[in-house]
């Protein structure tokens, strides 16, 4: 009986080992919700539909699984402004005719025009590994991907030529009003989108259009002469136009310019905290 | 066949009965190619069974005059016509559009949770007895040719084993198949109207499966005369595989069925092909892996069990046979091992190959870091497996030879093991992250990409590798003069010198190359590491031929610790199956049947890892108690036994 008793013990703690190693040696990291079908429902207006074509781009439409800055796929960063040249590109075999309609036929066609280097291996880039987005797992309704087209051209910083959805496709207005102020660092930085741009020990998978933020965690004191190290990151969020880090790296305007306006000051205080590494305690646990 | 074990060991085995025990690596090698070449045959005859289902299967299930599918899959015109004729006759229809309300709440139970448990329950046990009729008919047969009756006891005492395993199995598939139909009904309907021709097809199954279970269990004592009763009773064990198999690849085709959907239209309808629903992407790729784990499985149950026997045996006869016993189930789920990860490529491949997003779910998405955990898991496999092996060297009377190898090879280990599961990122607070100085350590963060992980793995199967071969010539010497004799431990050492420094070199310089390249090394690093195993199991082959064994082997002359690392073994894989399970079924994410079929239920989402974990641990544990239940019942039967006085013809002649 001992015997039993020792062995039912050894086993136990080999596998609350590897339970409590699961826990512990290993980032937590929380799967995706399952997809809510965007309905809208009421007027909208274009930033609106640009928005819903972000919260798909990086929601449903699980477009950054490939398209990150791991180069699964290539990055769409500035897709919007490019589409017009891909069209005359002679190894376009599409039927698109304006930019518009190409951004929407690589959702449904991706292997139309496949960006060299992307295309499934041996098949000399003519057929692309993407799946049709209206189909199978994702399953993008019209809608949606009308509004990924929005969003596409709206982030490369051209004119958004897609008709806004007709009538009969409201608005979802009452969950645009219902946006929840943040609750700590973690979800300021996903609610304003900073792991887009930028690459943060917060953030799961940050994007390279930024500059990574960690090691502001020792340089913000030192970055602007006279400032302290919250008042300069206070300004580099609300006017991030005032001094562009690595000008040769990084653009002028491209982090948004209107987070006074969309940040409530207790949000922008936890990012900047976070930032100088004083949200260890609270987010330590998560 | 060449005649080259020469090692006798004699062992008294109860009542005064000596059994002579031959063991030699050429020994060990030989009955590898017979397992093998056995499995080979188990494997190919339940194909040949299961091209026989599909040709019942190619028919529409549902009425025939319906809805015929054309070639390509797709309903034609007159099913189509037909199906508008009345109610009686079935169309083609896609999968209902559920929402939260259509699962039935009962109250006191999680469905979710509740058909977890069960349904790994009912896999763990059935994994365990469909793996080990495969193994005991390959002894039994070895047994029969050799004329070497410890085979066939051995043999007799694992199928007794797993008898219990069988009612228990049955049990958790009954138990899950309520459960299903109580908590997810309106998924079992449309799978019911998919596969109902292939469910019926497996219950009858079960009444084939238990003829043959006992007919091949209790009959072994009366058919076991050497001659045309125990041919017999090998064509009984052959059936009993079959039927096992059979009904692993039905179930297996529901499960692929769910995680790549053939046989559908473009709306999910069913075509009414029911092979083209079976025979889809994932099925085979399962199967075999399926199939090459089950066996792992089975040997490392035994061998725990043989292990536990060891370890309450009062007597030195007892603890020789169990050491004995252990022995050969180790070498079983190490043979099992082996071929695994390959196995498991091609089902990634197939996975990759139906759908890239879950593909990259799996190995780049949500599940990446269970990769991590599956390395440890397999790390720690590894170190018992030659813990073991190294303990087994006090078996034999030669090993002082070469235990001064037991340091550097356990350091190489270790450092492989560490290497492997070295995350490439690391979890930390800002501050931490300023002190290392970014998100890579600047010398662990090189260990955690797959140029380390490739050469530290190869490492790992090459040091065990050279760990069994130190065992298996440790009980011999050189007597000949041949070259090979005088020659063959030079050439190996030749051999694995050059093995190794191509390995690493091929790591290192997959460092300076592009990714699409790096992957590509890592075929070469394996070829590498399979041609130093095969090459230098040759050599031992023909260097064997000038040796002799300098005793009999020490069978029972292990320490006690020596048979926790065979509970390790079995703890690990255990562990190991419960995750990747949660692994295989989590990349469908929120969809009862991939992309056809949404989970629309409360809990559609995807578990963390640490909740998958706790989960996994919780299922062990109850495991745990279940199979010492089983372990229990047949030493309660032997008890009895013991007890009722013993006919002379019953003592089993040496």
């Amino acid at each position: 009986m001992f015997n039993i008793i020792k062995i039912v013990f050894f086993c136990l703690v080999i596998w609350v080992g590897f339970a409590a190693y699961t826990l512990v040696g290993i980032p937590l990291i929380i799967p995706a919700a399952p997809p809510v079908e965007e309905r809208l429902t009421g007027e909208i207006t274009m930033e609106q539909f640009v928005a819903l074509g972000d919260r798909v781009f990086h929601g449903k439409g699980t477009c950054t699984l490939c398209h990150n800055a791991l180069l699964r796929a290539p990055l769409l960063d500035s897709i919007g402004a490019e589409a017009e040249a891909i069209l005359k590109d002679p190894r376009y075999k599409g039927e698109a005719t304006t930019g518009e309609e190409y951004l929407h036929e690589s959702l449904v066609h991706p292997s139309a025009f496949v960006v060299a280097g992307f295309g499934k291996k041996g098949t000399n880039d003519t057929v692309s590994p993407m799946a049709d987005v209206s189909k199978g797992a994702i399953a993008l309704s019209d809608v949606e991907m009308d509004a990924v087209t929005a969003y596409l051209q709206s982030s490369a910083g051209v004119d958004v030529t897609v008709a806004l959805p007709s009538g009969d496709a409201p608005v979802e207005e009452e969950e645009v009003a219902e946006v929840k102020p943040a609750e700590n660092a973690t979800e300021a930085l996903m609610k304003f989108e900073c792991s887009m741009c930028h690459t943060h020990p917060l953030i799961e998978e940050g994007g390279d259009t930024g500059p990574d933020l960690t090691p502001l965690v020792t340089r913000a004191a030192t970055m602007k002469k006279g400032m302290s190290a919250k008042q300069y990151l206070v300004e580099a969020i609300l006017d991030p136009n005032a001094m562009i880090v690595e000008p040769d790296t990084y653009d002028e305007d491209t982090m948004p310019d209107d987070y006074a306006d969309r940040m409530t000051v207790t949000e922008m205080n936890m990012i900047v905290d976070a930032l100088l590494g004083k949200e260890e305690k609270k987010e330590g646990g998560e | 066949m060449m005649q080259i074990d020469s090692i006798k060991l004699h062992l008294c085995l109860g009542a005064g009965c000596s059994v002579s025990i031959k063991n030699s690596f050429g020994k060990m090698f030989s009955r590898a190619v017979l397992i093998l070449i056995s499995l080979f045959i188990i494997s190919g005859i339940s194909t040949g069974k299961s091209s026989f289902l599909a040709d019942s299967l190619v028919s529409p299930v549902f009425a025939s005059d319906a809805q015929p599918a054309d070639s390509d899959g797709e309903a034609t015109a007159d099913g189509e016509a037909a199906a508008e004729e009345g109610p009686s006759v079935w169309a083609p229809a896609p999968p209902p559009k559920l929402e939260a309300s259509d699962y039935p709440i009962v109250e006191g139970w999680n469905a979710r949770i509740s058909v977890w448990i069960v349904a790994q329950l009912h896999l763990f046990f059935a994994a365990f007895v469909l793996g080990v009729p495969i193994f005991v008919w390959v002894i039994e047969i070895v047994g029969f040719i050799t004329k070497d009756n410890r085979y066939d006891r051995m043999a007799h005492e694992f199928i007794k084993v797993a008898m219990t395993g069988f009612s228990l199995t049955a049990s958790f598939g009954g138990l899950l198949s309520i459960m299903l139909a109580v908590f997810y009904p309106d998924f079992m309907e449309y799978m019911v109207s998919v596969f109902g021709k292939t469910m019926l097809i497996y219950a009858l199954l079960f009444f084939v499966e238990s003829f043959f279970v006992y007919t091949y269990y209790y009959g072994w004592d009366s058919m076991n005369d050497g001659g045309k009763k125990k041919m017999l009773h090998l064509f009984l064990g052959l059936m009993l595989n079959i039927s096992g198999m059979s009904l692993m690849v039905l179930s297996n085709s529901w499960a692929a069925f769910m995680m790549a959907p053939s046989g559908l239209g473009a709306d999910g309808a069913f075509l009414g092909n029911v092979w083209a629903a079976v025979n889809g992407p994932l099925w085979n790729p399962l199967n075999l892996h399926r199939f090459i784990a089950n066996i792992a499985y089975g040997g490392s149950l035994t061998a725990a069990y043989a292990a536990f026997k060891f370890i309450s045996a009062t007597t030195p006869e007892d603890r020789a046979h169990y050491d004995w016993m252990g022995y050969q189930s180790f070498f079983i789920a190490i043979v099992g091992l082996l071929p695994l990860p390959f196995a498991g490529y091609w089902l990634t491949k197939e996975i990759y190959d139906y759908s890239q997003q879950m593909g990259i779910t799996l190995m780049g998405g949500v599940f990446a870091w269970l990769f991590i955990i599956q390395a440890v898991l397999i790390g720690a496999v590894f170190l018992s497996a030659n813990y073991y092996i190294w303990c087994s060297l006090g078996r034999t009377n030669g090993a002082d030879r070469y235990k001064f190898m037991i340091q550097p090879l356990g350091l190489v280990i270790i450092f492989a093991f560490l290497v492997w599961f070295t995350p490439h990122t690391l979890v930390m607070t800002s501050t931490e992250m300023s002190q290392v100085g970014g998100t890579h350590h600047s010398v662990l963060g090189p260990l955690g990409v797959m140029a380390a992980k490739n050469g530290a793995v190869n490492l790992l199967i090459l040091s065990t590798f050279l760990s069994f071969q130190m065992f298996s010539r440790s009980n011999t010497e050189v007597v000949g003069t041949g070259f090979w004799a005088k020659n063959g431990t030079a050439i190996q050492i030749g051999l694995y010198t050059a093995g190794i420094v191509n390995i690493l070199a091929l790591s290192i310089w997959s460092y300076f190359i592009p990714a699409a390249l790096r992957i590509g090394l890592s075929i070469p690093q394996v070829v590498t590491t399979l041609i130093v195993c095969v090459v230098a199991m040759i050599i031992d082959m023909l260097r064997n031929r000038g040796t002799r064994d300098i005793a009999e082997m020490k069978w029972g002359n292990m320490p006690i610790r020596s048979q926790y690392s065979l509970f390790m073994l079995a703890g690990s894989f255990t562990w190991l199956m419960g995750l990747m399970g949660y692994c295989r079924s989590g990349i469908r994410q929120h969809w009862h049947v991939y992309t056809v079929f949404r989970d629309n239920s409360t809990e559609a989402f995807t578990p963390t890892l640490p909740y998958a974990a706790g989960m996994v641990t919780l299922i062990c544990a109850i495991f745990l108690l279940l199979i010492l239940f089983m372990f229990w019942m047949p030493m309660l039967a032997s008890k009895k036994k013991k007890e009722q006085p013993q006919p002379d013809s019953a003592v089993e002649a040496g």
